[in-house]
């Protein structure tokens, strides 16, 4: 068969790829506090410890404020700094813009300690806002690369048609640019959520005693017998990750779709 | 007195100069073409009306008012867009009516200048159609609707109909000059296209490398071009190079190939002086007639056909004169009774002297 070793190849990738994100159920519903095989019988008691945790809620609920506001913020960094570089021509404009693209590339335990050592010097407490500060700083380079064709596929002359047509600055920004741009700001948001509750180095470096979801995940790693409610907890963060990711790339195509745009791939 | 009146524009990005100097008025209800190829100016200049590009020097007035300082939204003018810059998140009423958001109006006033909107343009129905689905005839029309549903003091067209297949344009033209008379505000078109131009304008400025080169009617600047530039540009145009030289007291146009005749007195008055200097003479002006055909007026001249070039109702011939350095081009009406000449055929040529265009060299 034409191809055959492609698809093998493929099959093996994808295996490779999921089947440990796989396991993290299988293991979530296991009656055994051994991660290993043969399983043991069938089980959602893991689920139920999960809701009685103390300090997991209060990671989650660290975790879902920074993430809300992590979000909030680099998004709107991203569409300030899209914009700029749309419609304005300014000195130092491409080496502006590849700096503030740095953190993508940086190994982030160099950013985590870089930021360590600035707030220590300034003598910032270690807490919830610190981490907000170090999420916003890898987050807002992912907004800019999600906002930057939105911005950049914006026909000026739409912009300049609303003013003509009587409205203010502000005016056009709010009924011409922001809803043409919208799908774009929905994907970012959702993607610097999903990046900053995922994030662990920075978060592990910065929280301080506001440990967020992934820092309290790893100190449950000293644990063995707590490793399944570990699990349990995973399957539900990959489940909503999937789920988060999904919503931003359909919000994304159907902007494409309204605007009768040619649907060039997004993000993802 | 002048609607819109332009004294001394310049414009310049960077070094470039792209408006020399602009002097032009502009009255109520004209209608008001820029034509040039394309990097003239002639777009910079409709963006300096609209008060998109801010002229260094020169003073702007509409209405008597000085526009300096007075930002596109505060402007009597609304602009049709190259592209129609049709908003393609909103309905086509949504469109037409977003001029009107601000305005003091009741919503079912609104409304109802909307639907006044979409019907003189001839929209009628297509009010909740959403916007980015409409053909490209359609979306001019939202375009000019939405423009006008301001009632500004002045409409200005940024090549509005270049983005349109030959059929629609011409059925454009047609509608836009009626649309003009129907609601008598001044248009101001920007268009490369002379035949556009000359269709449809009451004047035309003719612009050349930020400058206006002529400023007249289509027919003056058909007829009596102030420049082989502005001959060439405006319909076809052969160039003769020749001589005026001094004879009894007056002058005579001596052209290889034409003859020496007397220079036609509206063109004495032009202010010709002896010496070499360029002809033009329409194709129009010349026909052809059989070797050895009775003339009734004017003057002929012998050649042989070296091309021909079938249009459908003209063909045009290109004619080596006998004793001329250059062919020219001559057209002819195709009517059933007329002989087809072919390539290296005789033929003769007779020509109005009435018709000569004089080009003063230098």
């Amino acid at each position: 068969m034409k191809g055959a070793g492609l698809r093998v190849y493929t099959a093996l990738y994808l295996v490779f790829l999921y089947l440990p994100i796989v396991l993290l159920p299988i293991f979530a519903f296991n009656d055994s506090t051994v991660i290993a095989f043969p399983l043991g019988g069938f089980t959602t008691g893991w689920f139920a410890e999960l809701a009685a945790v103390e300090a997991l809620h209060a990671a989650v609920l660290t975790s879902v404020k920074i993430a809300v506001i992590t979000a909030l913020v680099s998004t709107l960094l991203g569409i300030c700094a899209a914009r700029a570089a749309a419609r304005y021509r300014f000195p130092g404009k491409s080496g502006i813009l590849g700096l503030i693209m740095l953190p993508l590339v940086l190994p982030e335990i160099i950013v985590a300690v870089s930021l360590l050592v600035v707030f220590l010097q300034i003598g910032l407490p270690l807490s919830a806002l610190t981490v907000i500060l170090g999420h916003v700083l890898i987050c807002t380079p992912f907004a800019i690369a999600i906002l930057n064709p939105a911005f950049q596929s914006l026909d000026v002359s739409l912009e300049e048609a609303a003013v003509d047509l009587g409205e203010t600055a502000w005016g056009t920004f709010r009924l011409i640019v922001l809803p043409l741009v919208m799908p774009g700001v929905i994907s970012s948001l959702l993607i610097a959520f999903t990046i900053s509750m995922d994030e662990f180095i920075i978060a592990f470096f910065l929280s301080g005693s506001d440990a967020t979801l992934p820092v309290y995940l790893w100190g449950q790693f000293r644990f063995p017998q707590r490793l399944p409610v570990v699990m349990a907890l995973g399957s539900i963060l990959v489940l909503l990750s999937v789920l988060l990711l999904v919503l931003a790339e359909l919000a994304r195509r159907r902007g494409a779709r309204r605007r009768g745009a040619l649907d060039t791939g997004g993000f993802l | 007195m002048a609607l819109i009146s332009l004294t001394g524009i310049d414009k310049f990005y960077g070094t470039y100069h792209a408006l020399r100097g602009i002097d032009l008025d502009i009255a109520e209800g004209e209608f008001f073409s820029l034509l040039g190829p394309s990097g003239c100016g002639k777009t910079t200049l409709l963006r300096t009306i609209a008060g998109f590009e801010h002229p260094e020097n020169g003073v702007l007035t509409i209405d008597g008012q000085n526009m300096k300082g007075v930002g596109p939204n505060r402007r009597p003018t609304n602009l049709v867009f190259q592209n129609y810059a049709i908003f393609p998140h909103l309905t086509v009423a949504e469109n037409v009516g977003f001029g009107l958001r601000r305005s003091p109006l009741s919503r079912a006033d609104k409304t109802k200048a909307v639907a006044e909107a979409l019907a003189m343009a001839g929209l009628d129905g297509y009010g909740p159609r959403a916007a980015h689905a409409l053909s490209g005839g359609q979306r001019q029309r939202v375009a000019l609707a939405r423009a006008l549903i301001l009632k500004p003091k002045v409409l200005l067209l940024d090549e509005p109909l270049s983005a349109l297949d030959r059929k629609l344009r011409e059925q454009m033209q047609t509608e836009l000059r009626r649309l003009q008379r129907q609601v008598g505000i001044t248009f101001i078109l920007v268009t490369h296209d002379q035949e556009e131009a000359l269709i449809m304008s009451d004047r035309i400025a003719v612009m050349f490398d930020g400058r206006i080169a002529q400023l007249d009617t289509p027919e003056g600047l058909y007829l009596r071009p102030n420049s082989r530039a502005v001959g060439e540009f405006i319909g076809l145009m052969n160039l003769l190079p020749g001589m005026l030289r001094p004879e009894d007291g007056r002058l005579l146009a001596d052209i290889p190939g034409l003859g020496a005749i007397p220079l036609p007195p509206d063109l004495v008055a032009h202010g010709a002086a002896p010496g070499p200097a360029t002809f033009g003479l329409r194709p129009e002006s010349l026909s052809l007639m059989s070797p050895g055909g009775a003339l009734p007026t004017g003057q002929f001249v012998d050649g042989t056909v070296t091309e021909r070039t079938y249009y459908g109702d003209m063909t045009y011939y290109e004619v080596a004169l006998d004793g001329a350095p250059d062919p020219v081009t001559c057209s002819m009406k195709n009517l059933v009774s007329r002989p087809v000449l072919e390539r290296g055929a005789r033929t003769r040529l007779a020509w109005e002297p009435g018709a000569l265009i004089l080009f003063p060299d230098g």
